[in-house]
């Protein structure tokens, strides 16, 4: 089971008209979304369509060029802890110390994001149950596979709870019953409230997402 | 502040179980400093006259081989995403990142410095001043180094950089660090150096983490 959080029955996490720059290009301008709770959005587009880049504004990692991030209508910049204490964001990294075993860097993360101790002790447990890496809890990060360690990071998403998960390409490096795993926990989530946006080129099976296409966001290069 | 001891506890876990650093950083000091008796001739009234510098000057440099580890290694493994991401103002969890590394390298260069001390035929007036002055002193260049090591962040060659950004800012640790030394040897007192350091270190303490925190999230974008 996916522990228990406490969530607003119902809350809206909602983008207006941003922006993002990098490096002197628009990568995409005039985006706008809106996610209920049990909602899903599945991040669609090319290379370098800026699914990583909205994931990251999402997160509060990169500030938008323009436009508000809010939550229940609150914008998210005026209380970026409050955010971060909300989300779980999972990069294209997976944050696995090579000298720390499984449980231990799970155990980290998750007396990071909520200090109460004793409960983030149990959700290990557990997280580590869900994507099977129960067996591996003793074995340090560097013996792990690419696949074990990116579970690793997933389990992070269980191990201490939070409503809105950003995934940045997820599914990299899992087999095809990690994928499964992770369809249910993502399932679960979301019956209990929680948000979902991912961004992926594979297959995932997520009933009733939103797609975003972002490359119809996309500005047309003005040559001189 | 539960999650600042659990950064401390994960860094020092870290640097336990890898090991190289501190001891890299300890065996530098130990072997310049015992470079100097042989470049320079072992007649004791010159050593003496030059030891307090010559601690403090070799203590920095060591000081500052670890420091562009301090981030690095977070960086790289996408570690350093998440902990800007905790639900805690990221000045503390810097905090927690330096205090951590004045520990691991900062701590065993003070616990060295008399032993070498005697090597150099330091005044024994002195010795007290020393440990007083290392304890003000590496502390601040933890925190100062904090601050280049985040600047330094995803640059080619960042250790050079490194060195040339900091070492100017670590002048007037040397100065006043020395000045008290020497003020206890010739039988003054060292009260004022240690003043004017300790009011560096405070100024340290409460600017650093949060130089360091805006730099680091300068890194990331």
């Amino acid at each position: 089971m996916v522990p228990p959080m406490t969530i607003p029955a119902a809350a809206t996490f909602s983008g207006t008209d941003l922006a993002c720059l990098r490096g002197g290009r628009v990568v995409f301008a005039g985006l706008g979304f809106s996610l209920e709770s049990g909602g899903a959005l599945v991040l669609l587009g090319p290379n370098g369509s800026g699914k990583s880049s909205l994931l990251r504004v999402m997160a509060g990692l990169l500030r938008p060029a323009h436009g508000v991030l809010a939550w229940d209508g609150e914008p998210v910049g005026e209380n970026p802890e409050g955010h971060n204490a909300r989300t779980h964001y999972l990069g294209h990294h997976d944050a696995v110390k090579p000298v720390l075993t499984v449980a231990e860097n799970l155990r980290f993360w998750a007396h990071l994001h909520d200090s109460h101790a004793g409960r983030a002790g149990l959700a290990v447990e557990t997280a580590l149950d869900r994507f099977g890496l129960s067996h591996l809890a003793a074995i340090p990060g560097k013996m792990l596979s690419a696949g074990q360690k990116r579970r690793t990071n997933l389990a992070r998403l269980l191990a201490a709870p939070s409503p809105l998960w950003l995934l940045d390409e997820p599914t990299t490096a899992l087999d095809k019953a990690s994928i499964k795993a992770l369809e249910a926990v993502l399932a679960e989530h979301r019956a209990q409230g929680g948000m979902v946006v991912l961004s992926t080129h594979a297959d995932i099976d997520l009933p009733g997402a939103t797609e975003m296409h972002l490359d119809e966001f996309a500005v047309a290069e003005e040559f001189p | 502040m539960n999650r600042f001891l659990e950064v401390v506890r994960r860094d020092l876990r870290l640097a336990l179980r890898q090991g190289s650093d501190s001891v890299m950083v300890v065996t530098f000091f130990v072997l310049t400093v015992v470079l100097f008796p042989f470049g320079i001739g072992p007649e004791v009234n010159v050593l003496e006259r030059v030891s307090a510098g010559v601690l403090m000057v070799t203590a920095l440099l060591a000081s500052m081989l670890s420091l562009d580890r301090l981030f690095q290694a977070d960086y790289e493994d996408g570690s350093l995403e998440l902990l800007v991401l905790t639900p805690t103002p990221l000045g503390v969890v810097v905090a927690a990142k330096i205090l951590a590394h004045w520990l691991t390298t900062g701590l065993p260069l003070m616990v060295a410095a008399p032993v070498l001390a005697v090597l150099l035929h330091m005044q024994p007036e002195g010795f007290a001043t020393l440990l007083a002055a290392m304890a003000l002193g590496t502390p601040i260049l933890s925190l100062i180094g904090g601050i280049g090591a985040a600047l330094v962040l995803g640059a080619r060659r960042g250790g050079v950089l490194l060195s040339l950004l900091i070492l100017p800012l670590y002048v007037p640790v040397l100065i006043f660090g020395v000045g008290a030394i020497d003020a206890a040897v010739q039988g003054m007192s060292a009260k004022p150096h240690l003043l004017i350091l300790s009011g560096i270190l405070v100024a340290a303490l409460v600017l650093a983490p949060w130089a360091s925190a805006a730099a680091l999230r300068q890194a990331l974008e």
